[in-house]
Parts: C-alpha cells; sequence; structure tokens
C-alpha cells in the first residue's frame, strides 16, 4: 500500500516540478507575435499599393510566411525578390507579370488648378500622403508618396499625374532593400538626422 | 580523467555511432528516418534538435533515475517518467527554438513535437538504465554517441534521397518504396561493424 503511496507522490512530485519549469519558459521565453513576419515585412517596399492582392504590405508578409510565392511584390521588383529569397531561403523567381510590372519610382502630382476638392484621392491613399479638405484644394507630400498610383483611379476629373521621381543625391540609394530600412520616406530622413 | 576512462568513452561513442547505431541497428527512431530525410537542410536541422534533445534527455533521465526512482525502489516507473522528462524538454527545446531561431522553427515545424514521439529518444534512454556501472558522464556520452549516430544516418540518407530525386526509377518504386529499399541495404552495410567491438 505505502509503495503505490509512495509511487503516486514520486509522480505527482515529477510533474509538478515539470509543470512549474514549463510555465516559468513560457513567460521567460514568449514570442511576441511571429518575428518571420515582421522580417519579411522589413524588406517590403511599405508602397501599401494592394498589386499583390493583399490590403497591404503587412498581410502579404503574413500570406508570404504561410507559404505564398515571393514574386508578386512589382514595387519592390527583383532586389525584393532576391532579399525574400536570401531570408527565406528559397530560389529566386523572376517577378509575376500577372500583378504588374516593375516602373521606375513614381510619385504622385496634383494638378491643382483642375482639382475640385472631391477628397476621393485623399481617401483612396494608404499613406496618407495627401493634404487637403472639402471644396479646398489638394495636394501631395511628395515625402511621403510612395507612388502607389492608387489614387489616380478615383479621381473624377483625371488631375492627378503618375511622375518619375528623379534621382538625386538626396534620394539616390543602393538598389537593395536594407533590411529595418525607413517604413516611409519621412522616416528615413528623421533616422538620419 | 585517466588513460583507460578515455578509451572507455571512445568505446561508447564508436559503440553507438557505428556498430549499435540506433536507427539502421536497433530500428529505432525510423519515423523521423523517412519523415523529414527528403530534403538535407531539414535533415540537417532535424538532427540538431534531436541532438540537444538526445543528449539533455538521456542525462536528465539518467539523474531522475538515480537519484529518484533507484532510492525509493521505484524501478518500475521509469517508462513512465522518461516519457514525462522527454516531454519537458522537448517543450522546452521547442520554446526556446521558437523564440531564437524563427526560421529554424519554420523550417522544423511540425517534426520538433514529434521528437517527443521518437522512440529512439525514450529508447536511449531505457537502454542507459539497463547497462551496468552507469555513471552520469557515461550516459551522457551514450546520449551524445546515439544522437551523433542518428544524425549521420539522417543526414547520409537525406543526401542518398536528393539524389535518388533526380534519378531514372522505375516507376513502381518511386517515392517511399525506393526509400525503404535504400535504407535496407545501409541498414546491411551497417552490420558491417558488427564485431568491430562488444559494449
Amino acid at each position: 500500500m505505502s509503495m503505490i503511496l509512495t509511487a503516486v507522490l514520486v509522480l505527482l512530485g515529477l510533474a509538478l516540478i515539470f509543470g512549474a519549469i514549463l510555465g516559468y519558459a513560457a513567460i521567460r521565453f514568449k514570442v511576441e507575435g511571429d518575428p518571420i513576419v515582421d522580417q519579411i515585412n522589413d524588406v517590403l517596399p511599405q508602397t501599401q499599393c494592394g498589386q499583390c492582392g493583399h490590403p497591404g504590405c503587412k498581410p502579404y508578409a503574413e500570406g508570404i510566411a504561410n507559404g505564398e510565392p515571393i514574386n508578386k511584390c512589382p514595387p519592390g521588383g527583383e532586389s525584393t525578390i532576391q532579399a525574400l529569397a536570401d531570408l527565406l531561403d528559397v530560389e529566386v523567381l523572376p517577378l509575376d507579370a500577372e500583378h504588374g510590372e516593375e516602373k521606375p519610382k513614381m510619385v504622385a502630382y496634383i494638378r491643382e488648378a483642375e482639382c475640385i476638392g472631391c477628397t476621393k484621392c485623399i481617401q483612396a491613399c494608404p499613406v496618407d500622403a495627401i493634404l487637403g479638405a472639402a471644396k479646398q484644394m489638394h495636394t501631395v507630400i511628395t515625402d511621403e508618396c510612395t507612388g502607389c498610383d492608387l489614387c489616380v483611379e478615383p479621381c473624377p476629373v483625371d488631375c492627378i499625374d503618375m511622375l518619375p521621381l528623379p534621382t538625386t543625391p538626396q534620394n539616390w540609394k543602393w538598389d537593395f532593400p536594407l533590411p529595418g530600412a525607413a517604413v516611409i520616406a519621412t522616416d528615413a530622413q528623421r533616422g538620419a538626422a | 580523467m585517466g588513460l583507460g576512462n578515455m578509451a572507455e568513452f571512445a568505446l561508447i561513442l564508436v559503440s553507438t555511432i557505428l556498430v549499435n547505431n540506433f536507427v539502421l541497428v536497433q530500428f529505432l527512431g525510423l519515423c523521423p528516418f523517412m519523415g523529414v530525410s527528403g530534403k538535407l537542410e531539414t535533415a540537417i536541422g532535424m538532427s540538431a534538435a534531436t541532438t540537444f534533445v538526445l543528449t539533455l534527455a538521456s542525462i536528465l533521465s539518467y539523474l531522475t533515475f538515480q537519484y529518484i526512482l533507484v532510492p525509493l525502489d521505484l524501478e518500475f516507473l521509469r517508462t513512465i517518467s522518461f516519457i514525462l522528462v522527454i516531454a519537458v524538454v522537448v517543450q522546452f527545446t521547442e520554446m526556446v527554438v521558437h523564440k531564437t531561431s524563427p526560421l529554424l522553427y519554420r523550417v522544423l515545424g511540425i517534426f520538433l513535437p514529434l521528437i517527443t514521439t521518437n522512440c529512439a529518444v525514450l529508447g536511449v534512454a531505457l537502454l542507459n538504465t539497463n547497462r551496468a556501472e552507469q555513471t552520469f558522464m557515461k550516459s551522457a556520452t551514450y546520449g551524445l554517441g546515439a544522437a551523433i549516430g542518428f544524425s549521420l544516418i539522417l543526414i547520409l540518407f537525406a543526401g542518398l534521397r536528393e539524389r535518388i530525386a533526380i534519378a531514372d526509377v522505375p516507376a513502381p518504386f518511386r517515392g517511399a518504396a525506393i526509400g525503404m529499399i535504400t535504407a535496407g541495404l545501409m541498414s546491411l552495410a551497417f552490420m558491417g561493424f558488427t564485431g568491430l567491438i562488444r559494449l
């Protein structure tokens, strides 16, 4: 009888100790979010253009983490695909033409004389780069604009042009995405300053 | 540690890695052997995780056996308590890997929890207690040797399978079938080590 009692007590004790260790480890090694998603998100260009079929860059990063192809990002182009392939240790794929072609970096420009102040482009902008109010003339904050051309479509008077952004010593950078690089343009300047 | 001692440890290593290899001679841990050997990279990741778990589990189960079960005359509880120890070590490893190396965690995926049910891990712990005059260092070496043996076979086999995948195999033998045949041939080859040393 006492043998059974000892056996039960020993097992109980072992289970308690191990439970305590695991409980402590669960707190000590807690993972916030999914780190791989954040790493992928850092590599993506953050234009939030939705050309990949996702509502933004973060959802696409989650998609990639779940095994989606890495070649659906036209704004990022070749260099983003290369960086994703390195990060995830998979094959480099050519850009999927279904989602658009790689274009030079563009910036939206509103022909202000024609703007009727309808605010439709403001609602379409994923990065809040358009300034203006109802029945007031709108304008684009060039530094914040990611060149996603989502504002061109909703404009009722077609007064928005996509102009190529000329390369100047201020905005020139090496043609590969740096991990942990800026989320939007002004953040980069703040980071550099 | 004297020279005789060193020789003894070397003998344990050779015995567990080659002569009594847990996969090909004792046929333990066959599920990861067939399951994770499709790609060399996953095989290496799995080997690393298993090596860590196996070594740690054999040390901890030795301590549990020697200092809790034997003094209380409860040797009959060893299977259930070893399962407990192994489950905890695996769970703990999973948490640490998830925190420290997300990429490795993604590669290992489902296989990390599967180490819990890897019979090689329990097999090593149980066989360890059956051997006479066991000491702390010897059980650690035994576990490490078993793990290295497992890793060696898994990586060799993954290399072979990567080659077989591009070879012109007759249709009925493709996939798992040719894998089984290859494993059988490897096992035959490892039987050649029998008699090298006796432990």
